[in-house]
């Protein structure tokens, strides 16, 4: 047993104040979950604390918050690793970002989470009629595939941190475009390139990802999301071609290429090279090219006036001394009949060849 | 005043398969849930489904399993319909979208699982109720037709002057605002009664609501003392780890080091029915040949590590995160533990109850087919099948039937019922007090071994709980998310439970399946062959008996 002390966001949306922080003092051995934390105030003290939790075993979903401002689910954060990282000895536990607060530690995952849920058809839409009196055939792989992101709880934690939904509430991402994977990865699904398309052509889809990380980091459930957008993104660019008008597929293309040319990101070049689908002549030519590339001007004013980008640079880009083996592993990959995914129900197997 | 045709209590499983099956008749339909759908408790459910779906399995066999299972107190009629309907549930399941492991051939693949007599059990990596859950509601969001009530509380039943159902009360959880559903069936699926047991491995939710809903307008409750303890759940939190790992290999030992089931079921050993799996156990532990932490050790380094990743993944993440054991290198340490009802709302096998127009599926009903054991991986096929069967049979029922009028008097009682409790000035014990005091209760008294003794020492401290409950102390005074009035509700709901069990408990003066008396430790067919009832005829219980039905299959000796 150990005591320790726990700094809870409360907010009562009937009483016509703001929300404020309480402090309260809970007794359990170390290896109990934050949420026992509050459950034991709860208890205890105050019965009047809001929070939704019921399987207090990281299986429903319901009780993600915000711990010493890291999203997480409560119910699997050990409260004594929780004191370690505190500030100021006291755990502070407030409502998950990214969404409104009803109460407490109760968000509005409707209002925001399943919005974006529902937002990308979340359901199978056959490509064939199901076969009569079997099951359809698949290859194992494809099950075990899609059953990483299968094992996504709807527990919000992923919109919660994610650092571009903060600055575009438009963006549909993490959660749900893991969701949206699980029907793209699903070789039962018809509708592969349709829902690329259109995650692809939303502005807010899946090019506004900003690669943070975040969401990888934070899943309660090794769904990755960011992996899955990653993959969602290969899979419009490479395998169905969506030439996009976020110019998604161009930035992609022009990164590879870059990156096969210099080694290292040539910054100058990303650009014209991103609205020629990776080629420079191509980018300069384009009339609609040359239309984006004009409007990017005050970007790229600015970064000169910024210093980020400089005259000198923007024209030489040093290579990689030996360049010749980036360009060795991309051909190797290429190379590939298939294209190798992380995934952590496969990854299972791979660790077993290597040990 | 929302108006459904049919409205549906619950939406686990069982209550979405009721749902939808219903909506596919073009009858306009309600579901309520006090959670969000997607964290019903159904999601827990790692193992699997039972299906004899491989041509080299028979449904007979998948019914002979289950009966003898049930140690002959299912019902046959029942348990036949359930297990010819698997095969077709399971594909049907496989064509909305469920992630079934599939075999080489990229065909549905099966694992093993306690108390069958073929691997029957399909399944999605451990986290096959999961995976099922999600997918209905993704058929649920599909079906826009299908009215959802997402965080909404439902506390009572009404009935119209001649006892016909007519709706239900239910509190919106959002902002407290009590209204009167009124619909022309409704359809219980409110899952089972866990949390009257401390420790268990059921959900915070699991309170036994829709259960005593129904008792208290009169239905009665059938096997209410067959109650399921799974032989590894962790000391201390009460969670479960699979019996998918002994399905994968995983053995048991004891302190010593003996694989202790070789003396209980030397033919079936860890994979022999739950009831004798847990009864094995405590035996071991109650003999001294335990861990100084009661417990015995599983052990699962015996299944090949990619095996583990790949089919038991979550068990590697409670073991890690819960225990701080990494599953893959060492023993777990484990004890039976509370985890599942057989018995609740009496049914046929359409899901009617007693009451005109209100069904029951899943958990909280009992249509038998698990009678005094459930086999593991058939309940989720329970709640589906019968869920199913009970939309249907709703949505046709109620096809040109004209609503009932309530009385509206129902729901000014129950208004005044909450505020009362909201309004107490608090001068009772807490509910989480009388909540812990009851679980420890039921774990001491009505748990794998009962007595007369014991069982009259919980009865007592149950009756005197549910006098407490009455008055109980309560902080919250506010409308929105009051979960501390949603917890007394909840409260006094298991503890009609929890009566209801105790006296069944007391009556069966015998030991069949979950419910083993050391004062009467045989199975006794020719006194005890049949179903205890419990109903609350106005405000005292009351015993009765019905039959249990065969079909082709007599008691023989249990042995595994
Ligand atoms: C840890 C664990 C593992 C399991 N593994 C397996 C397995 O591998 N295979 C198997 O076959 N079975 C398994 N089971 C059993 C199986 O999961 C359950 O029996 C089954 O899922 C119950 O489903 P249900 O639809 O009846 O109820 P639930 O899924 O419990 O749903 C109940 C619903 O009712 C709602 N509700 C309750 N009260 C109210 C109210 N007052 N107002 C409004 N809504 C209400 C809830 O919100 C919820 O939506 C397992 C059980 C547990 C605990
Ligand atoms: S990686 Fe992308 S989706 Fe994930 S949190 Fe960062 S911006 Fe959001
Ligand atoms: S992806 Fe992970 S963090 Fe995001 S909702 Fe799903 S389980 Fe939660
Ligand atoms: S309580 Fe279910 S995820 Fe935490």
């Amino acid at each position: 047993m150990a005591d320790y002390a726990l700094k809870i966001r409360r907010y009562d949306p009937e009483s016509g104040e703001a929300a404020y922080w309480a402090d309260y003092d809970v007794e359990l051995p170390p290896e109990r979950s934050v949420l026992d934390g509050i459950l034991q105030v709860k208890d205890r003290e105050d019965a009047s604390i809001a929070i939704r939790c019921s399987c207090r075993a990281a299986i429903c979903g319901s009780c993600g918050v915000r711990i010493n401002g890291q999203s997480a689910l409560a119910c699997n954060t050990r409260i004594g690793e929780a004191a370690e990282r505190a500030r100021d000895g006291a755990i502070t536990v407030e409502p998950m970002g990214n969404m409104p607060v009803i109460k407490d530690l109760v968000t509005d995952m409707e209002a925001v989470h399943w919005k974006k849920i529902r937002r990308v058809v979340p359901w199978l839409l056959p490509a064939e009629e199901p076969p009569e009196g079997q099951e359809y055939i698949v290859p194992p792989e494809a099950m075990l595939d899609v059953t990483q992101t299968m094992a996504c709880i709807q527990c919000g934690v992923c919109v919660s941190a994610c650092l571009s939904l903060e600055v575009d509430p438009e963006f549909i991402g993490p959660a749900a475009l893991a969701k949206a994977y699980r029907f793209v990865g699903d070789p039962r699904d018809g509708e592969h390139e349709s829902r690329l398309k259109d995650l692809a052509e939303d502005p807010h889809g899946i090019y506004d990802c900003t690669h943070c990380f975040a969401c990888v980091e934070v899943c309660p459930k090794d769904v990755a999301p960011m992996n899955q957008i990653m993959r969602l993104r290969r899979k419009a660019t490479n395998d169905f071609r969506i030439k996009d008008s976020n110019n998604g597929y161009g930035h992609e293309k022009a990164f590879v290429n870059i990156i096969e040319k210099w080694g290292t990101l040539f910054e100058a070049q990303l650009l014209p090279r991103s609205f020629g689908d990776g080629s420079l002549i191509k980018g300069q030519l384009r009339p609609q090219g040359a239309k984006q590339l004009t409007e990017s001007l005050p970007t790229v004013y600015h970064g000169l006036k910024s210093g980020k980008v400089n005259p000198i640079k923007a024209l030489v880009h040093p290579k990689l001394p030996d360049q010749k083996q980036v360009r060795r592993i991309i051909k190797e990959i290429e190379s590939q009949d298939e294209r190798i995914e992380l995934n952590l129900y496969i990854v299972g197997e791979m660790a077993e060849e290597t040990e | 005043m929302p108006k459904h045709d049919v409205l549906v209590i619950g939406a686990g499983l069982a209550g979405q398969r009721a749902a939808l099956a219903a909506a596919e008749q073009g009858t306009s339909v309600g579901i309520i849930s006090k959670v969000h759908p997607v964290r019903s408790h159904s999601n827990a459910a790692q193992g699997g489904i039972n299906a004899a779906l491989n041509p080299e399995d028979s449904w007979e066999s998948h019914a002979f399993d289950t009966i003898k299972g049930s140690d002959y107190l299912g019902d046959q009629d029942a348990i036949e319909i359930m297990c010819r309907e698997a095969p077709g549930e399971l594909l049907d399941l496989e064509h909305l979208g469920v992630t079934f492991h599939r075999n080489e051939e990229g065909r549905l693949g099966t694992r093993a699982f306690g108390g069958a007599s073929a691997a029957r059990t399909y399944y999605v990596a451990d986290i096959t109720g999961q995976a099922i859950l999600h997918v209905l509601y993704e058929q649920l969001m599909k079906f826009s037709e299908v009215h959802r009530y997402e965080e909404w509380f439902t506390t009572a039943l009404v009935q119209d002057e001649d006892g016909r159902i007519a709706g239900a009360i239910t509190r919106n959880i959002r902002d407290g605002a009590i209204e009167l559903f009124q619909a022309k069936a409704v359809i219980l699926a409110t899952g089972g009664n866990g949390q009257l047991y401390d420790p268990t491995t059921n959900a915070l939710i699991c309170t036994g609501d829709g259960i005593a809903m129904a008792y208290r307008i009169g239905a009665p409750l059938m096997d209410m003392e067959m109650i399921q303890y799974h032989p590894t759940t962790l000391a201390g939190l009460g969670l479960l780890i699979t019996e998918g790992a002994r399905g994968e290999g995983a053995h048991l030992y004891n302190a010593q080091g003996e694989r202790f089931m070789e003396k209980y079921a030397p033919n079936k050993m860890e994979l022999a029915s739950r009831d004798v799996v847990s009864r094995a156990e405590q035996t071991e532990i109650n003999e001294g040949r335990g861990f100084p932490d009661g417990t015995v050790a599983l052990d699962i380094t015996v299944v090949p590590r990619k095996r583990i990743h790949e089919a038991l993944r979550e068990i590697v993440n409670v073991g890690r995160d819960f225990a701080g054991v990494d599953i893959t290198r060492e023993p777990i340490h484990i004890k039976p533990g509370n985890h599942y009802t057989m018995g609740g709302i009496r049914t046929d096998v359409d899901g009617r109850t007693s009451i005109p127009g209100l069904y029951a599926a899943g958990e909280c009903a009992c249509v038998s087919v698990h009678g005094g054991n459930r086999l593991g991986a058939n309940s989720l096929l329970d709640t589906l099948v019968f869920g199913r069967r009970s939309g249907l049979h709703a949505a046709e029922a109620v096809h040109g039937l004209p609503l009932r009028d309530p009385d509206l008097a129902q729901l000014e009682d129950e208004e005044r019922r909450i505020s009362g409790i909201v309004d107490r000035d608090g001068s009772g014990r807490r509910v989480s007090e009388v909540k812990a005091e009851l679980g420890k209760t039921m774990d001491k008294y009505v748990a794998v071994f009962r007595d007369e003794d014991g069982l009259r020492t919980g009865l007592d401290a149950v009756q005197r709980l549910k006098e407490e409950a009455t008055d109980l102390a309560i902080d919250d005074k506010g409308a929105v998310f009051n979960q501390d009035v949603l917890g007394a509700l909840e409260l006094q709901f298991m503890l009609d439970n929890a009566e209801a069990i105790v006296l069944s408990a007391i009556e069966r003066k015998e030991s069949r399946g979950a419910q083993f008396r050391t004062d009467f430790p045989e199975r006794n067919d020719d006194d005890w062959l049949k179903h205890i009832n419990v109903s609350a005829n106005g405000s005292e219980p009351e015993i009765s008996y019905s039959d249990v039905t065969m079909t082709q299959w007599e008691p023989q000796e249990r042995t595994y």
